[in-house]
């Protein structure tokens, strides 16, 4: 009996993300749900700017590189030129909710019938620990080396809230993958926001709350730590709106 | 002979673009492209395409981006300060291989500018509309006929080269009304499945469009054989018109509205007996070096008429590499040379070592 394998959607190559990052855990999460909607195979995804820009090495699905911030407008080009085909975007917070946020919630506006994975780990990592849009306050990263001063630099972006009020969007979860508890939690709403797609409701996000223990300078389990004492309480879980639950509700 | 029809130019170059087998129109507003965008909105629906108003011009040539992955012809307008915004999207269309049409109707500049027709965007256009190593093939029509077998052609050539193309139009050539005929002849398909993201339907290894090589022996490579391609390209693709360079002592470089006003000051001037032609680049890059090289050894000046602050005229200088003067007639901010403005230049050029 095969206890455990890799998901057939993840290529097999080693993955290039610093030792105790969840993105490799968040990958494993959206390869699994390609596998089991059995969709590897109509499956376009849009990769970011940032950590992730080499995600179009680990799907192996086709991909596409996006420029910074840009992957919901190309997943638009692209779901508009291949309506049956599934269309994601893995992006990050700089990515989305920096550079890319007009793009964001113009997608969420229109409805776009696509599917986005936003890994939030309040930092910049690929540059080397930047202050993102949803670094917390006193958070110390390299451009707020005396922690985020709310009154200089504002408080971050809660993109789940932010969007729960963009009439067009479909699906809004804010997940973590902290725990096992949290990673099956996540699993679950990754798998319904391609459901989502698959059956035309239209434009679904997931925030993955994640770690950087590199930049956040801390050990991988101390990192697991801090996501659970700082970020949840920051950013509190759970389903942010949901139009498919509210018409089944009808 | 094919049936003419009257058609305001932005309009025919949409229609002409829909003959070219595109079905994805993705723009912002701006003036004076608008028509293009306004056609897409009325056909696109009906004939089962795809017309989508972007939230920016930068959003709107990044759907075209996707749309362009997934392997299909599409087509962004603007016009110059929209495709300044689009500038980051069109490096990354070149980057990633990908041939795409895009459409300047270019206005006065710089900054907000004005919504006259000009063509100061010679130089974002032809040496590089954005950041790197690439090229533009860039396509200036002079009536609206030319707007429709331009754009027809554009989608061609982009395909044919996997790169982005682009028509330089200005406000005039939007705006006018020409009968134009639009009967183009075959759309050429070619085969995308190498390289398109469509879906691997699980039968073949992965495609990825991408423009990131982190590895800088690979990345120099791609841009060694983009640069094969594009000396294939100037080897086969330069298009120009010649008009009364026969005998010819003095040479007009013009394109689009200029190359017209031009026209009506060459009528003039020979009738004053003054021995002056024109050639008109059709392709802006690439420029047609050699017939202006070879015109050089034969007429005893030039004059760049453009409505810029003299842009083209520095290769019209380096093509003949500045074996005759060159002089500059231009008007800028809207203002089109009047045929008087041509026929001063050209009395000056004929008083260039005169005793001829």
């Amino acid at each position: 009996m095969i206890v455990f394998e890799k998901p057939k959607a993840l290529a097999d190559v080693p993955l290039h993300y610093c030792p105790g990052c969840t993105h490799g855990i968040i990958h494993r999460l959206v390869a699994e749900v390609i596998d089991e909607l059995g969709i590897e195979g109509k499956t376009v995804g849009v990769a970011p700017v940032g950590c992730s820009v080499f995600a179009y090495n680990y799907f192996n699905c086709d991909m596409i590189e996006a420029a910074h911030g840009r992957a919901p407008a190309v997943a638009t080009g692209v779901k508009r030129s291949l309506p049956d085909n599934i269309v994601f975007t893995y992006q990050g917070d700089g990515d989305l909710a920096a550079i890319g946020t007009a793009e964001t919630v113009h997608s969420a506006a229109r409805g776009e019938n696509i599917t986005i994975i936003f890994v939030n780990n309040a930092i910049y990592g690929m540059t080397g620990g930047q202050m993102a849009p949803t670094t917390l306050p006193g958070q110390i990263t390299q451009t707020s080396p005396y922690g985020r001063n709310p009154e200089q630099v504002g408080l971050p972006v809660k993109v789940c809230e932010l969007l729960s009020n963009v009439d067009g969007a479909t699906y809004l979860e804010r997940v973590a993958v902290n725990n096992v508890k949290n990673v099956k939690n996540a699993k679950k709403a990754i798998k319904k926001a391609f459901q989502n797609q698959l059956e035309g409701k239209g434009f679904s996000l997931v925030e993955v709350l994640s770690t950087c223990p590199t930049n956040w300078g801390l050990k991988p389990d101390k990192a697991l730590e801090w996501l659970e004492e700082n970020m949840i309480p920051y950013y509190p879980l759970g389903v942010y709106k949901d139009k498919t639950a509210e018409k089944e509700g009808e | 002979m094919a049936e003419k029809v009257l058609m305001k130019g932005n309009e025919a170059l949409a229609e002409a673009a829909i003959m070219a087998g595109c079905r994805h129109y993705f723009g912002y507003p701006i003036t004076p492209q608008t028509e293009i965008a306004a056609y897409m909105a009325k056909r696109m629906p009906v004939i089962g395409g795809t017309f989508l108003q972007a939230e920016s011009e930068i959003a709107a040539i990044n759907m075209i981006y996707g749309a362009a992955a997934a392997g299909k012809r599409a087509m962004t307008s603007s016009s110059s300060p929209g495709i300044a915004l689009k500038s980051e999207g069109i490096s990354y269309l070149a980057g990633s291989d990908l041939p795409a049409l895009i459409i300047n109707v270019q206005r006065g500049g710089p900054g907000l500018g004005g919504i006259q027709p000009s063509q100061s965007d010679y130089f974002q256009s032809t040496k590089s509309a954005g950041h790197g190593d690439f090229k533009l093939i860039v396509l200036a029509p002079a009536s609206v006929q030319e707007m429709v077998d331009l754009t027809f052609k554009g989608f061609d050539l982009a395909d044919k080269y996997r790169m982005p193309a682009m028509l330089l139009s200005d406000g005039t050539m939007g705006q006018m009304m020409e009968p134009v005929s639009l009967e183009m002849g075959e759309v050429k398909e070619y085969d995308k499945s190498s390289w398109a993201a469509c879906g691997t339907k699980c039968e073949r290894k992965h495609n990825v469009v991408n423009s990131l090589f982190i590895q800088p022996e690979e990345l120099e490579r791609y841009n060694f054989e983009r640069y094969e391609r594009y000396a294939q390209i100037e080897a086969n693709e330069v298009m120009y018109d010649e008009y009364k360079m026969e005998d010819a002592e003095i040479c007009i470089v013009a394109y689009g509205v200029a190359a017209r006003v031009s026209q009506n000051a060459i009528d003039k001037a020979r009738e004053a007996g003054i021995k002056v032609g024109m050639i008109r680049p059709i392709t802006l890059w690439p420029f047609p070096k050699a017939v202006l090289n070879a015109a050089a050894d034969k007429v005893k000046a030039f004059i760049s008429v453009e409505l810029s602050m003299g842009q083209m005229i520095e290769d019209v200088e380096l093509a003949i590499r500045c074996k005759k003067p060159v002089l500059l007639c231009n008007r800028v901010g809207g203002m089109i040379p009047t045929t008087e403005d041509v026929l001063n230049s050209i009395n000056k050029a004929n008083s260039v070592g005169g005793d001829k």
